[in-house]
């Protein structure tokens, strides 16, 4: 007997409200609707009327893990427009909070994996990690999330030099925590069996659903923005490209936290190798015609494509954002895998997940299941494979 | 090496289509412009026979018909090759690319529901983020719909109340 198991549509705590329609026969998932709309803002509608430095600001609050990547995009896609070359310092920077943000947003994606399955221990050390960065971010830009740094030809904010003491004494500090929880997650027999071979995506599906980001490279795609359309100072630092071909929730996990490393060794070489000089160009007149930039965005590339009449509003701004096309994948993601697996897999391409906390099972028009009984299974599987580990 | 566009792909694509106009706004952003009924032939080459990635689709509503631009992204010289074509505004009709890209669903669901252009042979035109109780014939990225439209009041359905 088919069943639903409605997973979503909102969560008050992060945006991206998703509704995932899991059809389900006995245990197992055999298809899957998702439905996203809840929080169309007309984002897009809203750009058309406003000036260029009023946009960035605007989609600075698209998303509020991944704030950075959205104003990057844009910048870069106006600077393409009029042809504009922000000075060296300013590409630096605004590079090195790219990558900073890189690292808490994977952070928070691990926590949260952690917590789903039954390792609160992960999710709490995760996180606490995570806090110095917000710190550090607070103690360059004032702010603790939407930073702001990026402008139409430059950087908002300089990097003070007394703060690089700081920035580095954390990266030590990173690198030797993200080092044991690397080793954390591939040592332990009970989170390898949770999230090996499970939500596959094999390479076709990879390229036919054309997911971005650490879904793509988890998948054998070895596609990277900052390799492939270097910008800013991408090109002027040395850093590898972290590709699996499993496909698994493991590999994603794995591009994920190796990802930091890289991230890390990016920031290192921009402080030393940072110029110093301005850190903006005037910008005077935005000329007609069309742009595209694309960042990569902790989850995958950001789009952005701006087409300017030559007014100080933009004509057209077309904004695409990574998980618009990872989410899709989840229907061949997820399909075969039992409930308990289908909310660790639904979040391996890290959109905001904790929707499932609002999760209700209805059968013949009852509440059945709520949203914390699917985390119960979810833990309950774990429960049930660290007692077999341990015979 | 610095990484730009191939030009032996613009060459095949200028054979193939000789009426198509290809304008190189920088090293790795090239936009060709094709008429409506070769989108999906070339989008096809590109995509199985060449391996480009779709990016996205970009609609536009101009005053000489609603644009379209699909951006298709080749990653190893990271080149965007921006396909664009003009749909006329009495005839808003495209063929759908979806039949061979599962990627092209979502994205032309949006442009469907945002500009109100018809996409041939899609398997599931609805729409994907406006509200259910949303006006079918109302598309809010339209020119003319912010003044006509600015104190519109979707009609509340008997569980809001």
């Amino acid at each position: 007997m088919k069943r639903i198991v409605p997973i979503g549509p909102y969560h008050p705590l992060q945006e991206e409200p998703e509704f995932f329609k899991l059809i389900v026969e006995g245990e197992k998932v055999v298809d899957l609707e998702i439905n996203i709309g809840y929080n169309h803002r007309g984002h897009e509608f809203l750009a058309q009327k406003m000036t260029y430095d009023q946009v960035t600001f605007l989609v600075e609050r698209i998303c509020g893990i991944c704030s950075d990547s959205h104003p990057y995009a844009f910048v870069l896609a106006v600077e393409d427009v009029a042809h504009v070359e922000p000075p060296p310092r300013a590409q630096y920077i605004r590079t090195i909070i790219g990558e900073l943000e890189r690292i808490h947003s994977h952070y928070l994606w691990l926590g949260l994996a952690g917590h789903f399955i039954g390792y609160n221990t992960v999710w709490m050390w995760v996180w606490r990690y995570r806090e110095p960065l917000l710190d550090i971010f607070e103690l360059i830009m004032g702010n603790r999330n939407h930073y702001a740094i990026n402008k139409v030809g430059g950087a908002r904010r300089d990097i003070l030099p007394e703060h690089y003491g700081q920035i580095d004494k954390y990266l030590d500090l990173l690198e030797e925590k993200n080092t044991m929880f690397t080793k954390a997650v591939l040592d332990d027999p009970v989170i390898r069996a949770r999230l090996e071979n499970v939500g596959v995506l094999s390479k076709e599906d990879a390229i036919a659903y054309a997911v971005l980001g650490p879904t793509a490279r988890g998948s054998g795609c070895a596609i990277d923005v900052r390799k492939d359309d270097p910008y800013d100072a991408y090109d002027k630092v040395d850093w590898d490209e972290i590709v699996f071909d499993e496909g698994d929730v493991l590999a994603k996990a794995k591009v994920r936290l190796l990802e930091c490393f890289e991230s890390i060794k990016i920031v290192r070489q921009c402080l030393r190798d940072m110029p110093d000089g301005p850190i903006e160009t005037r910008v005077d007149e935005i000329t007609p015609g069309e742009g595209i930039c694309r960042h990569e965005a902790p989850r995958g590339e950001v789009f952005h494509y701006v087409r300017s009449d030559g007014s100080n509003m933009p004509a057209r701004h077309k904004i695409r954002a990574p998980s618009f096309m990872n989410i899709p994948s989840n229907v061949v993601a997820v399909k075969g895998y039992s409930i308990a697996d289908a909310a660790l897999v639904l979040a391996a391409v890290d959109p905001c997940y904790c929707c499932t906390d609002r999760t209700v099972v209805l059968e013949d028009g009852k509440k059945k299941l709520t949203g914390k009984d699917l985390l119960r299974l979810s833990w309950q599987k774990t429960e049930r494979l660290r007692r077999r580990y341990r015979r | 090496m610095k990484k730009e566009y191939s030009k032996e792909i613009l060459d095949e694509i200028g054979a193939k289509y000789p009426q198509a106009s290809v304008k190189i706004h920088a090293p790795r952003r090239i936009y060709i412009r094709v008429a409506r009924d070769d989108v999906h032939e070339l989008a096809k080459f590109l995509f199985m026979e060449k391996g480009y990635r779709l990016s996205i689709a970009t609609g536009i509503d101009k005053r000489d018909g609603m644009e379209i631009i699909y951006h298709f992204s080749h990653d190893p010289s990271g080149t965007y090759y921006n396909i664009k074509t003009l749909v006329p505004k009495d005839d808003l009709k495209i063929k759908s690319l979806a039949d061979f890209l599962p990627a092209a669903n979502w994205i032309e669901r949006e442009i469907h529901e945002l500009l109100g252009i018809d996409f041939v042979g899609h398997p599931n035109l609805i729409p994907l983020l406006t509200a259910e109780v949303w006006p079918a014939d109302l598309h809010p990225l339209r020119r003319d719909y912010a003044d006509e439209h600015k104190e519109l009041k979707v009609e509340k359905t008997k569980e809001d109340r």
